[in-house]
């Protein structure tokens, strides 16, 4: 039942991903298509995830691959809020890229089948887990809308003919957007890692490589919102510390999890 | 049957020494309309900077388009050589081209669509004028909608105000500061003023230097288009009311010609210096994609253009259909009438099943002839078909 759903989802996000990279060249229809492949992408990946937690019976995304499979869902679904509304659609060509390359990878590792629960307890797993990578996908998120932001402002310095051609947020709504997707994601970033933190020091193990980039990660994004918020850092300063803060986020998912999950 | 007719004239046929002498004003349309009506007929009068257009529905359509002639004669003689005419689907057709900008000055613009609701809702209609102005208002409504032929901004103006949504997103508050007044920044400046922004200062000379230094460090955009020889405003000014900005964007417009900003603007951090020429090449760029998207408005004006002549062709057929019609059902109804010491056996509900039956029978046989009918008089035959039935079924014998 897993498989009969995981492919769907793959294929609707890559159908996603290549509608939003046509929605550039000739916007119109192809990011309407893109769109209900997210939509419907998404609604495929939901019930898989349904499926998993139904025959695992508890939280079965405990190990890296599947924290992976849920990562995914977390960051299309905050994508869903406002990503498919026409301005923020070629935020889409950075999320479902990303979305099926990340799928890919989970399925490698087992992470999309069923028979990943793991030992620990089903509601440390939930806040612990549950929390931080909700807020690396709202990471993943403002990092997007930063990366839309550096773009749309080179093409507002460089002065192209074509620059109304496409309907585009404004400089003032992404910075907006992406310092309130922020806001969000630190306070779940903390709580979730204070939870693990409690646990390790209960149990008297010790820390790896993967919580010490996390608490890394942690202080940038602390950074980001200090300087945005008292420091008056706007602007593509702003976007430049996001992606660096992306940056950290990508190798905690991707280059160090074997540590921290073994 | 009632015919359409349009007499008027436009921007293509007319120059605007000539345009002026016939635009009317609203309550003078509607006099105009009331007076060109009159019993048996309907009339509507779209007067616009572009154009007059007069349209006219009647049965003797000849006189009607005289009649319409004769006004705009009244108004201005010298008129009459510069006037289109045009009937039936021709004349429909061109109504739905206007509505949907397509036969604007800048194509796609979107005040004709307005105009023309306008001119529908003070004009005398009946049957034919409301049905045709109807369906140009939702044709043009669906052009907007279906195609970006009015998403862009069609003059530099409107460029202008287009770019500073692209950096601030809502303008609702925000503050202008515009140094000299010029016919380009003054609508630069309604057009900012139309979507929220707030005139912070209107400098007219580098003598207000100290206010403008002021203003700098709260203005959100900066218009200017002074005389001035020299650059107003330096990059050095700039960088000292950054400093006091706190990072907030700063859009910089530069219409003159010498300029009055200093290009080396443009490269400061929060700074977005344009000057005229990128505006135009913007402008430029938006009109070739109105162009383009022109060509998909066409094809959906001449959809619509195409209903509306099926059903005008229809109303050829209308009477001889509602007279078969009724005939048929007298028909039924004297038959029931004849098998009612049958019928008087029958119960309540069993005698509303042979109504139901007789009257599905005849409907099924009429629809048909119908649908054939309607199709003919699309084609062009309707009159024909329309008294073929007239004759096979006798119908209008009676009255004679």
């Amino acid at each position: 039942m897993a498989e009969l759903l995981f492919w769907p989802a793959l294929l609707l996000y890559g159908e996603a991903a290549v509608g939003y990279l046509g929605d550039v060249r000739h916007p119109g229809r192809a990011g309407r298509v893109a769109t209900w492949g997210v939509r419907l992408g998404w609604l495929t990946q939901t019930a898989l995830l349904g499926v998993q937690a139904a025959r695992d019976g508890g939280f079965p995304w405990g190990t890296w691959a599947s924290s992976l499979d849920l990562f995914v869902w977390l960051v299309v679904s905050a994508y869903l809020i406002w990503g498919c509304r026409r301005p923020y659609r070629l935020l889409g060509l950075v999320v479902m890229p990303l979305a099926v390359v990340l799928l890919g990878v989970a399925r490698a590792g087992g992470g999309t089948g069923i028979g990943s629960a793991s030992h620990y307890s089903n509601l440390f797993l939930v806040v612990h887990v549950g929390l931080v990578l909700a807020a690396f996908a709202g990471f993943t998120l403002a990092a997007a809308l930063s990366g839309l932001y550096i773009w749309q402002e080179r093409r507002l310095r460089t002065h192209p003919a074509t620059i109304l051609r496409r309907q585009m947020p404004a400089l003032g709504t992404l910075d907006a957007l992406a310092l309130r997707t922020v806001a969000w994601s630190v306070p779940l970033l903390t709580l979730g890692a204070a939870v693990g933190l409690v646990r390790l020091v209960a149990r008297s193990e010790r820390l790896d490589a993967l919580i010490a980039v996390t608490a890394a990660t942690w202080l940038v994004w602390c950074a980001y919102l200090v300087l945005r918020l008292l420091g008056g850092w706007t602007g593509r300063r702003a976007a430049y510390l996001a992606l660096a803060g992306f940056a950290l986020v990508v190798v905690v998912r991707l280059a160090l999890p074997v540590t921290h999950f073994a | 049957m009632l015919r359409l007719a349009l007499v008027g004239t436009s921007h293509h046929h007319a120059p605007v020494e000539l345009r002026e002498q016939v635009a009317l004003g609203r309550d003078e349309a509607q006099a105009l309309a009331a007076r060109l009506a009159g019993e048996d007929r309907e009339a509507v009068c779209l007067s616009t900077c572009n154009r007059t257009e007069l349209y006219v529905a009647a049965v003797d359509v000849q006189q009607a388009e005289r009649d319409a002639v004769a006004e705009l004669a009244s108004l201005e003689p010298e008129v009459e050589p510069a006037l289109y005419r045009l009937h039936d689907r021709a004349a429909a057709h061109h109504l739905f081209r206007v509505a949907a900008g397509l036969d604007s000055l800048v194509p796609g613009e979107g005040e004709i669509l307005g105009q023309v609701r306008l001119a529908h809702e003070h004009g005398t209609t009946g049957l034919l004028l409301d049905r045709v102005f109807r369906q140009a208002l939702h044709g043009g409504r669906k052009v907007r909608a279906e195609t970006a032929i009015g998403e862009s901004p069609a003059s530099v103006s409107a460029a202008a105000a287009a770019l500073a949504e692209q950096v601030f997103g809502s303008l609702e508050g925000r503050s202008i500061l515009l140094l000299g007044a010029g016919k380009v920044s003054e609508q630069a400046a309604r057009n900012l003023r139309s979507r929220g922004a707030e005139i912070a200062l209107v400098a007219n000379s580098k003598t207000e230097r100290e206010r403008i230094h002021e203003q700098l460090s709260a203005a959100d955009v900066v218009i200017a288009s002074t005389n001035a020889p020299c650059f107003v405003l330096e990059a050095a000014t700039v960088t000292d009311a950054l400093r006091r900005r706190r990072g907030r964007r700063l859009l910089l417009i530069d219409l003159a010609v010498p300029r009055d900003l200093d290009p080396a603007i443009g490269e400061l951090d929060g700074c977005y210096l344009y000057d005229i020429d990128d505006l135009e090449e913007i402008v430029v760029e938006t009109l070739s994609l109105r162009r383009r998207e022109a060509e998909r408005a066409e094809a959906i004006v001449a959809a619509e253009a195409e209903k509306f002549h099926e059903w005008h062709a229809s109303l050829d057929v209308v009477p001889a259909i509602a007279s078969l019609r009724a005939r048929a059902e007298e028909i039924r109804e004297a038959e029931l009438l004849k098998a009612e010491a049958l019928l008087g056996r029958l119960d309540e509900s069993q005698r509303r099943a042979v109504e139901a039956v007789t009257a599905q029978i005849v409907n099924k046989l009429l629809h048909l002839p119908t649908v054939r009918m309607k199709q003919a008089a699309a084609a062009a035959d309707g009159v024909l078909y329309a008294e073929a039935v007239r004759h096979l079924f006798g119908l209008g014998e009676d009255e004679r």
